[in-house]
């Protein structure tokens, strides 16, 4: 699994600056540090080493493959969607690229022509690897972090975490540099204005389960677990016309149960069918509307409890019967309950299901809940059953009194501010000081982001510590093949060429042409894979020799 | 963990059907507590000054 994050981004005093132009700003202050200037932490700032990041590469990148079976025609998809190529929309390449090497269960590189001059980078789609695994990059006018494939919801946290520390050292460069603008990070989802950017998350799914199964029995959960996911936000509608609080940032922006887009006609489930890996065996669900959270507890317990309603339903494809209590908790109204959960401060509002009988978004969670224990019957490990506990905990709490997860449930935590700060100042919902909170809280800065001020004093619960996450800005998991990209960018990284999240591309003067190694099985890769060989290798050369020839 | 031991606690008994239970907790009704207090008075020195044109500022582009 992991997490992207499209940060929102202002340059202080300047309403009107490009965004696209703040936002490579932003990516090439972090890229020109190289793996190494990476690695010096953040007192050795200085730009400018001889290595840069290396370049995405994108050719099995599938924007216009829908998991409902179909491709879509670039010639009608919408511009946005374009995301495979940096320069221009062109035909995208056959989807078939060699998937001999993870099949072989080895990592077997291939030649590629290595070209005779330097391709042209286009400064507005800088795009860069690092040396944890993860892309930094310039996503429709947004910095956006892609955090490395993990194995686990603390791991995504952690190198969620490890995100905004890489944001926050981008702002730190650009502020140090008198020649640059000064850029503000947001880690939020809306601009209260009518534009919204995303947070994804990505989960491995076995290509065995139907994505009409997978739709069907993901909907109802994914459309109320904002009760306890929820960031909150100020103002309701699109363009926040009317006054109040809201649970969600995205809520108002999902306008569709099933589709391919992700920018405009927004779905609960996105159907793109772009598996950055072997596509015989793996989907890659995409989810888009989630709203991004600052508070661990959320973002733990979101990738936590979608975690295992996914494993749920991949288990129905052998036991039918686990999937049985989930047929009573379909939704009359998917799209329609999304506003209405988001909007009921009191979670105590019935939603119309499909079969007529009526439910509350706790409800409907705990059916997932219970539905979920019994399947995982007795002694699941540990953290499988600490999210179970906290979830039951959680929904216990927001049931009696939700004031009880302040530290755990981002929306609580914030109306508990406003709602302070409204009581002292005798202030309406449409005041401006409250939006400004509302922005203000994801702001990035340790000194000026509230989430942080509440941090600072304690008032939030804390999963991971800060050593913990300094380390994840430079190293990668190591359960998945992120290891091995981040590992060859740390290591190699003059030599590479280029990376992707599914093949990283070597450039050895010595070799007649580039040399391209498949990453397709997210499960190879691994320190216990290749933590020895890449050891052994002092240099790219002999990488590519111990891989041998494709 | 502690205090999970309330788990059998299920909504049928939690009910009691005569009495209307004043509307379970939007955070929003309860009174502010000290720690609150105490965080909105560091927010006051953090917080922007000109708060309206700040939120008039915060524009972006849509994203995904």
């Amino acid at each position: 699994m992991g997490i992207e994050t499209e940060y929102g981004l202002v340059e202080p005093g300047r309403p009107g600056a490009n965004p696209m132009l703040l936002s490579s700003h932003v990516v090439a202050a972090y890229a020109a540090l190289g793996p190494e200037g990476e690695q010096a932490g953040p007192s050795g700032g200085v730009p400018g080493p001889a290595v840069r990041h290396p370049r995405w590469d994108y050719e099995d990148e599938d924007p216009l493959a829908d998991a409902r079976g179909f491709r879509l025609d670039r010639a009608s998809a919408h511009p946005s969607m374009l995301t495979d190529d940096p320069t221009r929309p062109a035909a995208a390449g056959p989807d078939t690229a060699d998937a001999g090497g993870s099949v072989a269960g080895e990592l077997v590189g291939t030649a590629v022509r290595r070209p005779a001059t330097d391709e042209y980078e286009d400064p507005g789609a800088a795009t860069t690897v690092l040396t944890n695994g993860a892309r930094l990059y310039v996503d429709h006018a947004h910095p956006e972090y892609s955090s490395p494939e993990v194995t686990s919801p603390r791991a995504a946290v952690v190198w969620d975490k490890a995100g905004e520390q890489v944001a926050l050292r981008s702002v730190r460069l650009l502020a140090q540099n008198p020649a640059m603008p000064d850029v503000v990070l947001y880690k939020n989802n809306v601009d209260g204005k009518g534009a919204s950017y995303g947070m994804h998350e990505n989960y491995l799914v076995d290509r065995e389960v139907p994505f009409e199964d997978l739709v069907r029995h993901l909907v109802p959960f994914l459309v109320t677990r904002q009760v306890f996911a929820g960031a909150g936000r100020v103002g309701l509608g699109q363009t926040g016309r009317d006054a109040g609080f809201q649970i969600s940032q995205r809520a108002d922006y999902v306008e569709a149960e099933v589709g391919l887009e992700t920018t405009l006609r927004r779905p609960i489930v996105n159907t793109r069918d772009e598996p950055h890996a072997d596509r015989a065996r793996w989907r890659r669900l995409h989810l888009i509307l989630g709203d991004a959270t600052l508070l661990e507890v959320a973002t733990w317990l979101r990738l936590g409890t979608t975690s295992l309603v996914l494993w749920l339903i991949e288990s129905g494809r052998e036991r039918p019967a686990v999937l049985e209590p989930l047929r009573a908790l379909r939704l009359a109204d998917p799209v329609g309950a999304v506003r209405t959960v988001s909007r009921d401060l009191t979670l105590h509002h019935p939603l119309e299901l499909a079969d007529g009988r009526r439910m509350t978004a706790l409800e409907i969670q705990r059916g997932y809940l219970e539905a979920v224990r019994a399947a995982v019957g007795d002694g699941p490990d540990a953290e499988t059953q600490a999210v179970l506990d906290r979830w039951d905990s959680v929904l216990e709490r927001l049931g009696t009194d939700p004031r009880s997860c302040a530290r755990e449930v981002e929306w609580v935590a914030k109306l508990r501010l406003l709602e302070g700060m409204r009581t002292r100042d005798h202030l309406a919902w449409d005041h401006p000081r409250l939006a400004a909170m509302d922005i203000q809280w994801s702001d990035l800065r340790p000194e000026r982001g509230l989430y942080h001020r509440l941090a600072a004093a304690g008032a939030v619960e804390r999963l991971t510590d800060d050593e913990e996450v300094a380390r994840a800005v430079h190293q990668p998991p190591a359960d998945t093949r992120a290891y091995f990209r981040g590992t060859v960018v740390r290591r190699f990284g003059a030599a590479v060429r280029a990376a992707s999240w599914d093949s990283v591309v070597l450039d050895v003067p010595s070799l007649p042409s580039l040399r391209r190694i498949p990453l397709r099985d997210p499960w190879r890769g691994t320190e216990e894979h290749v933590g020895a060989l890449l050891e052994e290798c002092e240099d790219a050369a002999a990488l590519v020799e111990r891989l041998g020839a494709g | 963990m502690a205090g999970q031991d309330q788990r059998q606690h299920r909504r049928e008994d939690e009910e009691p059907a005569d009495q209307p239970e004043p509307v379970p907790a939007a955070p929003a009704a309860q009174a502010r507590d000290a720690e609150v207090d105490s965080l909105l008075e560091e927010i006051d020195e953090v917080l922007e000054s000109n708060a309206e044109s700040f939120v008039r500022g915060f524009v972006q582009k849509g994203g995904q």
